[in-house]
């Protein structure tokens, strides 16, 4: 990895442990996410990458008794800073879920609800139509903008999902194994727009298909569980050295095939 | 235990009686018992409904079959005064509609904002005390309601606007009692269909940067509409059919007017007043109850036609 001294990151975690009441789930993360690439979060169940993924725009705070030691930076600012205003925090840095979750509302008010809210004074339909040709999916709904989002197969809705994300100018995307729920075909699509989106916008993905994380990803961050059953990060790097060339055997017996 | 099926040779015949498992008979008479007893219950309630309607369908015969008793006169005259022969039901229908209405004023605004701070903002535990304590007041005998209304509300509300403006026996008091009776029912039903609403949904919202109270109120809110919409219209039906309330606090006597400071029997009231009386049977007065309680039944029969209606079309499927 590229490291310069006043390198800016996109997201930078010191020491992260996340519990959820007394139970740690996650600890000791040291993290560093570089800007405009794609990084996945790969490990066995219940590792925490979840968590992790969760903390980084403080959709974890949602769940009763979750909270965190240490620090999460963006660009600089702690986002557990008790100054800084979780709402905002969560504009800035998206998120798109493991099940298609579109609104129940038409095409266009699913994209242009979360710009709306957020004081978004252009055209709307300039809006809808830009992050609709961003994620893929202008060509094939352009006609049908009023129909309900939940007439969309499901991957279309998970690109409408990352299109609706997008209207509300992120600068970092938060992916928790979003093609878990979808076909082959529907999962490449998904990883093409990764691809495609990475020039504008940091990705950070959890997913559970090793496949995927090698094919799509720059950088590729190893969690297990550890015997205190907490989840932590054992190999971080560029995701072609992680996959063939592993420093840690647990990493190595992951990745081909042995467990998971 | 030794097998001596073969394959090959498949036929019945040819597997030995030792190895035959013979189905035995259909004797599960316990399951039949069970079903006709289920389909008793059932018929039971159907055939209540049935008898309900015919016998207030023949009393109210009866009643329009009197010399000087039309439908037409009944459904749009001013005057309720059986004993100069002026039958015309819109003093009661304007009175329950008043007793209502101001009922419903005060339960869903209350009722929702209960539903919503239960699903969307009690932490589980505090939903947990506080949901079945708000049901207590759903179990508050409606007499008790109506000795409040009469003996707290009603002074109240005079210390209020002044004695000379509130009656004693006033619409007003008994619909705002009326309201605190329907609350729970509002906010319970409500609270289920918000938190019927998957999570996914709420998460969606709050990735986008929204805050929580536009969640509740622009995603969660009308993903539940259809069911708050039943929650109300149950409301609704349950005010216009209560009579307790109305029977002690909002007066014992038809009055036309649509000023909820003054006193005026609703038809509830009316149907309880005449029914406990000791007028005779076969009287006018008598059988206009019949006709009455005919009406309240296709008021609130409508009501709930209406909400499963609504329900169906505004059903926003969320999965």
């Amino acid at each position: 990895m590229t490291n310069q001294t006043s390198k800016q990151w996109a997201i930078e975690t010191q020491d992260l442990d996340i519990f959820y009441g007394d139970f740690r789930a996650v600890k000791n993360v040291t993290l560093k996410i570089e800007p405009k690439k794609i990084t996945s979060i790969i490990g066995p169940s219940g590792c925490g990458k979840s968590t992790v993924l969760r903390s980084f725009n403080r959709m974890n705070d949602f769940i009763p008794g979750a909270h965190v030691k240490g620090e999460v930076l963006f660009q600089g600012q702690n986002i557990y800073d008790p100054r800084i205003d979780p709402v905002q925090v969560r504009q800035r840095i998206g998120m798109v879920f493991q099940k298609p979750n579109p609104f129940p509302k038409s095409i266009y008010e699913n994209i242009a609800w979360g710009a709306k809210i957020n004081g978004y004074k252009e055209s709307l339909n300039d809006l809808v139509e830009e992050c609709l040709v961003k994620s893929a999916l202008w060509d094939e709904v352009k006609d049908q903008l009023q129909k309900p989002a939940l007439s969309l197969s499901g991957g279309q809705q998970q690109r409408l999902c990352i299109a609706r994300a997008l209207a509300v100018k992120p600068e970092i995307i938060l992916m928790d194994e979003p093609c878990s729920a979808l076909d082959p075909i529907a999962t490449l699509k998904i990883e093409d727009l990764m691809r495609e989106l990475s020039n504008q916008y940091t990705i950070i993905i959890v997913t559970h298909n090793m496949q995927q994380a090698g094919r799509a990803s720059d950088f590729t961050a190893y969690f297990t569980m550890d015997t205190d059953r907490a989840g932590s990060m054992i190999e971080y790097g560029v995701t072609s050295q992680v996959f063939t060339n592993p420093t840690n055997k647990s990493t190595e017996d992951y990745i081909s095939g042995r467990f998971g | 235990m030794q097998k001596s099926i073969s394959i090959s040779n498949g036929s019945p015949e040819s597997l030995g009686i030792e190895h035959k498992r013979i189905f035995r008979n259909n004797k599960r008479w316990s399951e039949n018992i069970i079903k006709m007893l289920l389909t008793l219950a059932g018929i039971v309630s159907i055939f209540t409904t049935i008898g309900i309607v015919y016998e207030l369908g023949k009393e109210s015969l009866l009643f329009f079959n009197l010399p000087g008793v039309t439908l037409r006169d009944f459904l749009t005259g001013t005057t309720w005064q059986p004993t100069i022969g002026k039958f015309g039901v819109l003093p009661l229908v304007t009175s329950t509609m008043i007793t209502s209405l101001v009922a419903m004023f005060v339960a869903i605004p209350l009722g929702l904002g209960a539903a919503i701070f239960l699903s969307e903002y009690a932490a589980d535990k505090t939903r947990k005390v506080l949901k079945p304590l708000l049901e207590i007041l759903a179990g508050i005998p409606t007499v008790v309601y109506g000795y409040f209304a009469l003996t707290f509300m009603t002074p109240i509300l005079r210390g209020i606007f002044g004695q000379d403006n509130v009656e004693i026996y006033n619409m007003l008091s008994a619909g705002l009692v009326m309201g605190i009776m329907i609350l729970p029912l509002i906010s319970s039903m409500s609270e289920d269909a918000l938190h019927a609403v998957p999570r996914s949904l709420r998460d969606a919202a709050l990735g986008l940067g929204a805050t929580k109270f536009e969640t509740s109120i622009q995603i969660v809110f009308p993903a539940a509409l259809s069911g708050i919409i039943s929650a109300i219209i149950l409301g609704i039906s349950r005010a216009v059919g209560e009579t307790m309330i109305v029977a002690i606090a909002a007066g014992s006597g038809p009055n036309f007017t649509f000023n909820p400071f003054k006193a005026a029997e609703t038809m509830t009231g009316y149907i309880a007043r005449i029914s406990g009386g000791d007028l005779g049977y076969d009287t006018p007065d008598y059988n206009s109850i019949f006709a009455i309680g005919l009406l309240l039944f296709i008021v609130t029969l409508v009501l709930n036609m209406v909400s499963r209606a609504i329900s169906r079309k505004y059903r926003e499927v969320y999965e």
